[in-house]
């Protein structure tokens, strides 16, 4: 394995007017693991995927990726970095006046010199990967949120990158919707090899997907663990975390799964 | 302490007002300077937006430019024959439209129609992310989105402005010489003699850069919906923003007329 991590968040701070949202994140990410941050709702665990991308500057601290200071990136090499990004945001995030295969085709078509006749077969074979066939022509507004989301993960992987981040990619599903997601997202890792960040609530079913948990609680990643250590830890709040989510599934409200 | 409040909630909205300021500038040059980068457009891209915005706009303009044409021939004939000189009714209405009102009413028209939709299309585009979700693709949404826009709105203004006028013309006419009965060879004659390139100039660099600001200020009003003060979230958020654009676009096409037409004169 490859000990130098390919992101690295270091005393990342953020503040929106008075309230301090992220207190000094620390976290590395290594090549080819899933790593899955949890916590809370509402305290900033899509933000430090945000930052990641480079959609928000950071009030202080560094992020790096593939060694690379990303707040003192020129737009280009930003752009060249995100080029190795695929982003499945907590909503899809679709473009709702296109079709289906147009939300596909449009990185191909955007990024690349490919043919239309090359850009179909690659954007029939992704939505072939998630059993989308035969939705080709629909518009976003037409699926269920399952469907959407399959969708918004094709539009994800269509560039083969080396990065996928998965905003919360199973909340407002169904057992059996989410379990699907979770199975296209296992098939797709293997075959494909990527890196996945995966801010989730899915807890405990998305410790067996996961190389690495990270718990996010008072603006701090409290400890990033591989899933066995994490649930044995020392730590007060991931002790308490683990101990809410995991103990009584039958009246814990959390525990969607 | 009430004047210190005062004086703070001042500078705040001081504040908040150069910044947008800035941002908006700052948009223009972005989308100028992505305009002219490689790789450049895939011609349905700007065709489609031509259609959008020009297209679908031109039975308004014929509407409204009918309208006002037939009232200017209207209130024309009765006021110069006062003078007894109903044989300039085809240059006072073809100087009228020509110079100004084809421009500026063009211009409010499309603001209204298209300026709207640009604004809320992008602001929607915004609330859900889809912005957002086009950066991380490196897909540059000034290029993408915006540059389309920009372009089909200043290539279609001028056309735009020049059916205005002409339906106008013909509008003056009916009722003119049609309906009140001026003498059909001034009506055209007058006008050939006192309309002159200079006049025509006039009207077509007000329509151009009309189309400037009406794209530029609906893009970047929905561009940073998120920045708003008022809240710029939600359904309500993106109303609110469009409101505010057209409102804005409309006060800026009439003040920047008066200025442009004293720099031309």
């Amino acid at each position: 394995m490859n000990t130098e991590p390919i992101i690295q968040l270091i005393d990342i701070k953020k503040g929106f007017g008075p309230q301090q949202v992220l207190k000094g994140i620390n976290l590395s990410i290594y090549e080819g693991k899933t790593t899955v941050i949890v916590g809370e709702s509402g305290k900033g665990k899509s933000l430090i995927i945000k930052h990641i991308l480079g959609l928000i500057k950071p009030d202080s601290g560094k992020v790096f990726v593939f060694g690379k200071d990303l707040n003192k990136m020129s737009g280009k090499e930003l752009k060249e970095i995100r080029s190795y990004f695929g982003v499945l945001f907590q909503n899809a995030a679709l473009f709702d006046s296109m079709t289906v295969f147009d939300n596909v085709a449009l990185p191909l078509r955007e990024r690349t010199r490919a043919s239309e006749g090359d850009i179909a077969g690659i954007v029939n074979e992704k939505l072939k990967l998630m059993d989308l066939e035969g939705s080709n022509e629909k518009f976003p507004a037409q699926l269920s949120g399952g469907m959407r989301k399959r969708v918004g993960l094709a539009r994800a992987l269509v560039l083969n990158p080396r990065i996928v981040f998965f905003d919360e990619p199973t909340t407002g599903l169904d057992v059996a919707k989410s379990n699907e997601i979770y199975r296209v997202f296992f098939r797709t890792q293997t075959k494909l090899g990527y890196t996945a960040v995966i801010v989730s609530h899915d807890v405990p079913k998305i410790f067996k997907l996961a190389d690495y948990v990270a718990l996010l609680h008072d603006g701090i990643i409290q400890d990033c663990l591989p899933p066995e250590d994490f649930q044995t830890s020392d730590n007060p709040f991931i002790r308490e975390f683990v101990e809410k989510t995991m103990g009584l599934i039958y009246e814990s409200e959390e525990v969607e799964g | 302490m009430i004047l210190l409040t005062l004086l703070e909630k001042s500078g705040e909205l001081g504040l908040y007002y150069i910044n947008q300021a800035g941002r908006m500038v700052i948009f223009l040059l972005h989308v100028i300077i992505s305009t002219f980068k490689l790789p450049y457009y895939k011609v349905s891209n700007i065709t489609k937006q031509i259609y959008i915005i020009g297209s679908l706009s031109i039975f308004v303009i014929v509407f409204t430019g009918a309208f006002t044409g037939m009232v200017l021939g209207l209130q024309g004939y009765n006021t110069l024959k006062k003078f007894g000189s109903e044989g300039l009714l085809g240059s006072a209405v073809a100087l009228s439209l020509i110079r100004e009102l084809g421009p500026v009413l063009a211009a409010l028209m499309v603001t209204g129609r298209a300026g709207s939709a640009i604004c809320a299309e992008i602001g929607i585009m915004r609330n859900s992310e889809q912005i957002d979700a086009l950066e991380c693709m490196a897909i540059d949404p000034h290029k993408y989105i915006m540059a389309p826009k920009f372009i089909a709105t200043i290539f279609s203004m001028p056309l735009l402005t020049a059916i205005f006028n002409v339906v106008g013309i013909f509008g003056g006419y009916i009722v003119g010489v049609k309906l009140l009965g001026a003498s059909e060879g001034s009506y055209f004659t007058s006008m050939y003699r006192d309309v002159e390139f200079q006049d025509v100039y006039m009207g077509f660099v007000k329509s151009l850069c009309f189309g400037l600001l009406i794209v530029w200020i609906c893009a970047a009003k929905g561009f940073y919906v998120h920045y708003e003060r008022t809240g710029g979230f939600g359904a309500e958020g993106v109303s609110r923003v469009t409101t505010y654009a057209v409102v804005l676009t409309s006060v800026s096409i009439l003040v920047s007329d008066y200025f442009i037409t004293s720099l031309l004169l």
